[in-house]
């Protein structure tokens, strides 16, 4: 034992003592008016958010929900980027809009740092994790990651039909992260399962979600004394081993931040690597074009990440205030839309058309301002090689069945089951 | 021409060192910095105003100093 006293039994006690925080009325049904009780898990949204965005950008920029105790949805880049710059008025305390309110005492740190956490704290937190994900550094990681997609096309061989969301996409952000994190690959399932209570059952009873990240925590603490009893060189042990302000990091400081890798890690790029093959099954012409010119594809990612950004985020308004013609209240939430902000036509040409070779492309798909995505590096190294890989091995694959693509309904949106033919069309 | 970051504005995402890695690389945390001095030699003007077009919070200025 290395006698950290800090992930023993108190831990578990502390979150037991926990303040829930604020609950609203769960209210599902269907959408009456877009403009005025949208819902950002409906299923007209998952399958095909953008017209909605578009008419909404058009005839009242900034939407507004009761759902979920009250949440505004700006549409125009221009009110993105200002919320995403205002963090005097707009509080990461959570993230993800839910039923639930984290109590205000929670911030400046919040439950998962940094990405939960408010200026001062948040820039000490973020630069523990910041030389872990420069571009050099997750190019650490990319030949076997390269490795890894080809042996998942090998395990294709004799197949005419493959899920490319379920049986590629997913499994290599998972690979990469679970890796990086030091915790066991064969562990992916349980991963899909803390990602689907964190991210899409947010209209579930609040006990039933506290449960499903308690099982979260209970797995990460048994990573963590595993880590502490057997350090080994990986992001787990780093920040076991991190001090910040001359002392080790609290215990729920460590549990949130792996939360967070692991989390925000997977669903996102298996978003963007799922919705990039897509639109390339449906475009024979653009995935032509890409089997032939391989060193346009760097420019091609990024408009699949502007025109299919998986991300949006959220916020908690500070304080009473009138912003922008609408009158907000302490503790709305705002849906941080980049998706929505990386459509308008004010900050794009032909900003609903994916333009593969778009020369100018200030997409804002890994968010804007100091919480810019930390991993955005290793996003696009991954993204980038899945790919290169897919299409050097995989060149002509086009839609098994177009009604069975399903999206994820959430705030990370890609296809969730992606059924394409591949080899001879 | 020369080329410059405003570090209050920069937050690494690193289109720059991406687009343009002859004008521009990564410091230890991978926010941008420029090279040699932010001279950009004779035939990397493209590469200069590729990185500052596609720079998501604008922190790239392009200054037209006495290139020719």
């Amino acid at each position: 034992m290395s006698g950290d006293e800090r992930f023993g039994m108190e831990v578990e006690e502390s979150r037991e003592n926990r303040v829930f925080g604020t609950v609203s009325e769960i209210v599902t049904g269907p959408v009456s008016d877009w403009a005025t009780d949208f819902s950002h898990v409906d299923p007209v949204w998952a399958a095909d958010p953008y017209p909605i965005q578009d008419e909404l950008r058009q005839r009242c920029p900034i939407a507004h929900t009761s759902r979920f105790g009250g949440v505004w949805l700006p549409t125009r880049y221009e009110d993105v980027a200002a919320i995403a710059y205002d963090t005097e008025r707009f509080s990461s305390r959570a993230i993800i809009v839910s039923n639930v309110r984290p109590p205000r005492e929670l911030a400046p740190v919040g439950a998962v740092p940094p990405i939960s956490s408010d200026p001062p704290f948040h820039h000490d937190a973020r630069k523990l994790l910041l030389p872990a994900f420069t571009k050099s550094a997750v190019a650490r990681q990319e030949a076997a990651t390269r490795e890894f997609c080809h042996a998942l096309i090998d395990s294709f061989e004799g197949r005419d039909v493959v899920d490319a969301a379920f049986e590629y996409a997913q499994h290599i952000p998972m690979r990469v992260i679970s890796h990086m994190l030091g915790f066991p690959p064969e562990d992916g399932p349980q991963f899909r399962e803390f990602i689907e209570n964190a991210l899409e059952s947010v209209n579930r009873p609040p006990e039933e979600r506290a449960e499903g990240f308690a099982q979260l925590s209970d797995y990460l603490l048994a990573q963590i004394r595993d880590h502490v009893d057997h350090p080994r060189d990986d992001l787990t042990s780093y920040l076991i081993d991190a001090e910040l302000y001359g002392r080790k990091l609290e215990p729920a400081h460590v549990i949130g931040t792996i939360t967070l890798l692991l989390i925000a890690g997977i669903d996102t790029t298996w978003s963007a690597i799922g919705a990039s093959l897509w639109h390339l099954a449906k475009t024979p012409r653009d995935r032509e074009r890409l089997v032939a010119e391989p060193e346009l594809l760097p420019t091609a990612i990024e408009e699949f990440l502007r025109a299919y950004a998986p991300v949006t985020m959220a916020r908690l308004v500070k304080e009473d205030m009138s912003w922008n013609g609408v009158d907000m209240k302490a503790d709305d939430w705002i849906l941080l839309s980049f998706p929505a902000a990386n459509r308008d036509p004010a900050q794009f040409d032909r900003a609903g058309e994916v333009v593969i070779d778009r020369e100018v492309n200030r997409h804002a798909a890994f968010g804007l301002g100091i919480h810019r995505c930390v991993g955005s590096h290793l996003a696009r190294m991954e993204l980038r090689v899945a790919l290169e890989v897919w299409l050097s091995r995989i060149p002509v694959f086009s839609l098994a069945d177009p009604a069975a693509v399903t999206w994820a309904a959430s705030q990370v949106r890609g296809p969730r089951s992606l059924p394409l033919r591949i080899g001879a069309v | 021409m020369k080329v410059q970051i405003d570090s209050e504005r920069c937050h690494g995402h690193g289109r720059c060192y991406d687009l343009a890695p002859g004008l521009f690389g990564e410091d230890d945390e991978g926010y941008g910095r420029v090279l040699g001095g932010g001279a950009v030699p004779d035939g990397q003007e493209p590469g200069a105003r590729l990185a500052a077009s596609n720079c998501p919070e604008r922190a790239i200025e392009v200054v037209n100093g006495a290139a020719r």
